[in-house]
């Protein structure tokens, strides 16, 4: 079949391809070493600066931007924590006796908050106290009956230009989703609705406007509404100033994100069974692959190589 | 018995008992996934529950429901 010299190159051939295979392969493992090198620096390098922003929130326009809100630990901005819903009950009443003369909360309707916060016979009467426009009846007139839990939360104001007029120009934005349009979020509410004061030497604040540093600006058409004792709670919680406010902080943030305990609670489920099933890919995948990655393939000359037959 | 003959002795019997024959194969895939998703779905439940014990409605909701009248 083949000559000597065939052979002979046949064997030099394998033996410079192996030594030049394992050459290239240390100048691979070393690039990929460097690279590896440079994505550490790279990661802590971000990760100390970030840590240092983070860390380090005053800036040179504070007064502009707002004051950056401390953070506070509501249950539900937690990794794991679902909303209080007993806060979110308490919260319900302050928005409605209080914030609901001026903002409206267009997409919350009566029967979300069965079974959130209160029973469907607590939300059915507590609908019944609004007058809602219907109709037309038979004979083509529109009429007022009570409220049914399928109805809105009701507005204010009939329009935009109503809110406007009531509050001197500033319109009070439509609540519903407020605590995930603001940067800040629940810890921006809290600190906004309670973080009225006295403005500082030098800044003057137009008649009908209130000083408020966490405010972009610090100048904010709204007056300070939360005071201790504003509402009176069921539940005999004490109605403290910071109480009201973070009750009213956690309905709000319920408003934005009313699907946030099934969100986290399928979160943890999709972590654990994907994680799970990426292991056991993996482990399989070296399963499969350990039949041929382990395969040597040698040329193994029959005894009679070097001493071809004559004939 | 060795270890290797015990492993192989269950992969006998596994593959004997369910995977021989399509119709006991494919009836272990289907009752497997929903024992399997009952099973995981209450053991995640009964840990969420637990660790936000008396902050969900289903925690306070006794103090609001009234008793039914007849
Ligand atoms: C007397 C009417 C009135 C009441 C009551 C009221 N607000 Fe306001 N609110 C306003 C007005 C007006 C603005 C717009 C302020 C501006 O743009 O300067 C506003 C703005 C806001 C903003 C948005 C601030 C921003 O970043 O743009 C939030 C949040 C807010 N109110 C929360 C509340 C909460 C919570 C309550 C109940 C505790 C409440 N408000 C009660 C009139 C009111």
């Amino acid at each position: 079949m083949f000559s000597r010299g065939t052979a002979k190159f046949f064997k030099s051939a394998v033996g410079s391809a192996s030594k030049r295979f394992s050459t290239e392969s240390n100048a691979k493992a070393s690039a990929s070493n460097l690279l590896f090198k440079a994505s550490v620096a790279t990661a802590v390098g971000s990760g100390i600066s970030l840590w240092y922003l983070n860390k380090n929130t005053a800036h040179a326009d504070m007064q502009a931007d707002g004051l950056h809100p401390p953070h506070y630990n509501f249950p539900h901005t937690t990794l794991l924590g679902t909303f209080d819903h007993a806060s979110i009950r308490r919260g319900f009443q302050v928005f409605k006796e209080v914030c609901a003369a001026c903002h409206s909360l267009d997409h919350v309707h009566w029967r979300n908050l069965i079974d959130v916060a209160f029973t469907e016979d607590e939300v059915k009467e507590l609908a019944a106290e609004y007058e809602y426009e219907d109709g037309p009846n038979d004979q083509g007139e529109m009429f007022m009956r009570p409220g049914k839990p399928s109805d809105p939360f009701p507005k204010p104001y009939p329009n935009e230009e109503a809110a406007r007029a009531a509050n001197a120009g500033a319109f009070p934005p439509d609540l519903s989703l407020i605590t995930k349009a603001r940067h800040g979020g629940a810890d921006y509410v809290y600190s906004l609705i309670t973080g009225y004061c006295d403005p500082p030497a030098g800044v003057e604040i137009r008649e009908g406007l209130n000083y408020n540093p966490y405010f972009p600006g610090g100048a904010i058409a709204m007056a300070q509404n939360i005071f201790d004792g504003v509402v009176e709670y069921e539940d005999g919680t004490p109605a403290t100033a910071s109480q009201i406010a973070k009750d009213v902080t956690t309905f709000l943030g319920w408003a934005s994100e009313p699907e946030l305990d099934d969100r986290k609670k399928l979160g943890v489920k999709a972590v654990l069974l994907f994680s799970t099933l990426t292991a056991l890919s993996l482990w399989i995948k070296r399963n499969r692959f350990s039949s041929l990655k382990n395969r040597k393939i040698v040329f193994n000359p029959p005894s009679n190589w070097n001493t071809p037959t004559k004939k | 018995m060795a270890l290797s003959a015990v492993t192989k002795s269950v992969s006998k019997f596994t593959y004997n008992t369910f995977f021989k024959r399509e119709s006991v194969y494919f009836s272990t895939v289907v009752v497997g996934a929903v024992a399997f998703s009952i099973y995981f779905n209450s053991a995640v439940d009964n840990w969420w529950d637990n660790r936000n014990k008396g902050k969900q409605w289903k925690d306070i909701k006794d103090k609001y429901v009234k008793p039914a009248e007849e």
